[in-house]
């Protein structure tokens, strides 16, 4: 018996009861639509983290100097003055997965344009900054190599400093006052949004880091309490972090057993923890709509063991004319199967278009995957042939004799 | 009538004396050898057939006849390969099918065996058509060959404009026929009916007796028949009375009623008419 025999057996079977075929298809169809769309809902969520991770960067690492100690009191990172440039090009040049390094010189200052002022985080950095950290500058340009050089008294202002500073003006080529001191705007960064933290990123001046170090700051500190850099992959952030560790230690001549003068904070920590987070949700809403699809698989059962109970008749007509018993436990096991694989179908489309309304009308993004489909799908099957087998079972273990007598 | 009773006792006691000694007869299509068959349920024990020993040979038309509860059923079952011997042999056709597989005799079923039973066995909202296929399915045919026999099988007992119907728009007496056409699209070595006259009014049933001693005489097709109507069996050419799992008498009928005949002489109109003139 092949098997577009036992495909046809099996269709005009289920034909033959279509109101209970359909009613026994519902509960794989509501179980599988409902996979799908709460794990569409938990991956588009899964997704949004991600991409406002990305946008932190998950490749950035952090270097900071360490504490210093001024009688047994710690002054906290970056106080030590232990990071130099030379450590910052060192670690540029030595390791195999840093891409991009800049310095990081933190000041704040009032910005005055005309009878505006803003008061702002600055930050002194080199021109491989907006490299770093994946950030496009919207109007005008960032400051070069010669500026950082020079000391030049240049600035790229974030979106909200410009907006605050420059209501209705083009900021580019204004000249604005930090600490009485000219500053020429170069450009304007464009908007990166709030930070995981509920930060404005966008309130920051950013300035060759010579400029902070020598202008701003008032006095020739030339050292750096912190520095970032991007590693070519979020994967390759522990080898970075690895390979930092090693050249600053050898650097600054720290001999084994001794702490590290440094701290290496990457920020792929938070990442994941984020996207455990978001994976754990789509776990829990996946194994709950799971759940439906067990039941629905249950009620396939259920409808089988009736169907098997109600066709004893047919059963024992069919091995009467020479059926093996293989051959109606495969009878039957194909009916559920195809049971299932259709309501699964169903399902699919059904959670899926149920998870586009959601996005539309609900704004929440959701993601149907393919791997959502493909899994939920052979879930669907494995339901199928799982709580087939039992019927399948019985209906093949069936005596001629006593399934063609029964009434 | 003496003579006859006579004939029937020697038949038997001959049967009785060659008890277990018969040997395997190519020319019998059927040999049981011996057969008990004993069901259990609980700790009762049913002895069903107690040593049955029968031989029919290619062409014969038995009628087994009994009443109820004599084991004419379970020796039927037994014939038609769903049962097993608990003791004892059955060769069909030489081959000894007790020591059979489930699934071994589910192919014999198949290949070798034709059942026509006395409830409409026929898959319910399935055509003709469909329900005659059914053992070819099994058989592995293809669908082409499947279709080709099904419609001469059909043909064959006088419903090729009923391939369609599905058993509910048919008659009793056309929904019997389209089981002899399952029955016999196959070719099966012999032919089981087990009351197949049970539902049936009298016209219905001298029809099918019709068919059958036609592809008796025609295809010398053996054919058993379980019946417990005297008049039904006459129709066969020996008769085999079983009684308390043994078999009581075993003769030939000198000269079977020929359905034909008993029909042509039958008025085509009612079923009343019909009854009458049996």
């Amino acid at each position: 018996m092949k098997l577009w025999a036992i495909l046809k057996v099996a269709l005009r079977a289920l034909s033959r009861n279509k109101m209970r075929s359909l009613l026994t298809m519902l509960g794989i169809v509501i179980g599988v639509g409902a996979v799908i769309t709460m794990v569409s809902i938990g991956q588009g969520a899964q997704n949004l983290v991600e991409e406002q991770i990305q946008s932190m960067g998950t490749n950035i690492l952090q270097v900071w100097a360490g504490s210093r100690r001024f009688g047994g009191i710690q002054m906290g990172a970056g106080t030590s003055g232990t990071l130099t440039e030379e450590d910052i090009l060192a670690i540029e040049r030595e390791s195999s997965v840093v891409q991009a390094v800049t310095p990081i010189i933190r000041s704040q200052g009032q910005m005055v344009f005309g009878n505006q002022n803003w008061f702002t985080q600055i930050q002194g950095v080199n021109d491989k900054y907006l490299k770093i950290r994946a950030w496009p500058i919207q109007d005008g340009e960032f400051f070069t190599e010669g500026d950082i050089q020079a000391a030049a008294r240049v600035v790229v202002l974030g979106k909200t400093v410009a907006d605050n500073l420059f209501p209705g003006i083009d900021p580019v080529g204004q000249i604005l006052r930090v600490r009485d001191l000219p500053f020429r705007v170069v450009g304007v960064l464009s908007s990166k949004g709030q930070s995981m933290m509920g930060q404005d990123q966008d309130d920051i001046t950013l300035m060759p880091y010579t400029t902070v170090q020598k202008k701003v700051r008032g006095r020739a500190n030339l050292s750096i309490e912190n520095a970032m850099l991007s590693t070519v992959s979020p994967a390759a952030s522990y080898v970075a972090e690895k390979q930092i560790s090693e050249i600053l230690r050898q650097r600054h001549r720290i001999r084994q057993g001794e702490p590290d003068d440094f701290t290496v904070r990457n920020l792929s920590d938070i990442a994941e923890t984020a996207q455990q987070t978001t994976t754990i949700m789509t776990l829990l809403l996946g194994s709950i709509a799971a759940i439906s699809l067990l039941v629905g698989g249950i009620g396939i059962m259920n409808i089988m063991l009736v169907s098997v109970t109600e066709r004893t008749r047919e059963i024992g007509i069919r091995m009467a004319v020479g059926a093996r018993s293989g051959q109606i436990r495969l009878q039957f096991l194909t009916e559920s199967l195809v049971l299932s694989l259709i309501g699964g179908l169903i399902g699919v489309l059904l959670g899926a278009g149920l998870a586009i309304v959601i996005s539309r009308f609900f704004s929440w993004p959701t993601l149907v995957s393919s791997l959502s489909v493909l899994v939920s799908f052979a879930f669907a099957a494995a339901v199928g042939i799982f709580f087939g087998y039992y019927p399948a079972h019985k209906a093949a273990s069936l005596d001629p004799i006593e399934a063609l007598r029964y009434e | 009538m003496a003579e006859a009773t006579q004939q029937e006792r020697r038949r038997t006691e001959q049967h009785d004396s060659g008890l277990g000694l018969v040997s395997p007869d190519q020319s019998d299509v059927i040999r049981l050898e011996q057969v008990h068959r004993i069901y259990r349920s609980g700790d009762v024990e049913v002895h069903a057939l107690r040593g049955v020993s029968l031989a029919i040979g290619r062409g014969e038309f038995v009628a087994i006849m009994g009443p109820s509860g004599s084991g004419k059923t379970t020796l039927m079952n037994m014939i038609g390969c769903l049962d097993r011997p608990t003791r004892g042999h059955y060769f069909l056709e030489g081959m000894d099918v007790s020591q059979f597989s489930g699934n071994e005799l589910a192919d014999v079923r198949n290949r070798k065996i034709g059942f026509v039973f006395q409830a409409m066995n026929l898959l319910p909202r399935t055509s003709s058509l469909e329900n005659v296929e059914l053992p070819l399915l099994y058989a592995g045919a293809s669908p082409r060959e499947q279709l080709r026999r099904a419609r001469e099988a059909l043909a064959s007992v006088g419903l090729s404009d009923k391939e369609r119907s599905v058993p509910s728009q048919l008659s009793g007496g056309q929904q019997q026929r389209v089981a002899i056409a399952r029955a016999l699209v196959n070719r099966p070595s012999i032919f089981i009916a087990d009351e197949p006259t049970g539902n049936l009014d009298s016209r219905s049933s001298l029809e099918v007796m019709e068919i059958f001693q036609r592809l008796n005489r025609e295809q010398k097709l053996t054919l058993v028949l379980v019946t417990h109507e005297a008049d039904i069996a006459s129709h066969a050419t020996r008769i085999v009375t079983v009684r308390d799992g043994r078999i009581r008498q075993d003769a030939p009928v000198a000269s079977p009623r020929s359905a034909r005949e008993t029909l042509d002489q039958m008025p085509p109109a009612s079923d009343e008419a019909a009854e009458e003139a049996l």
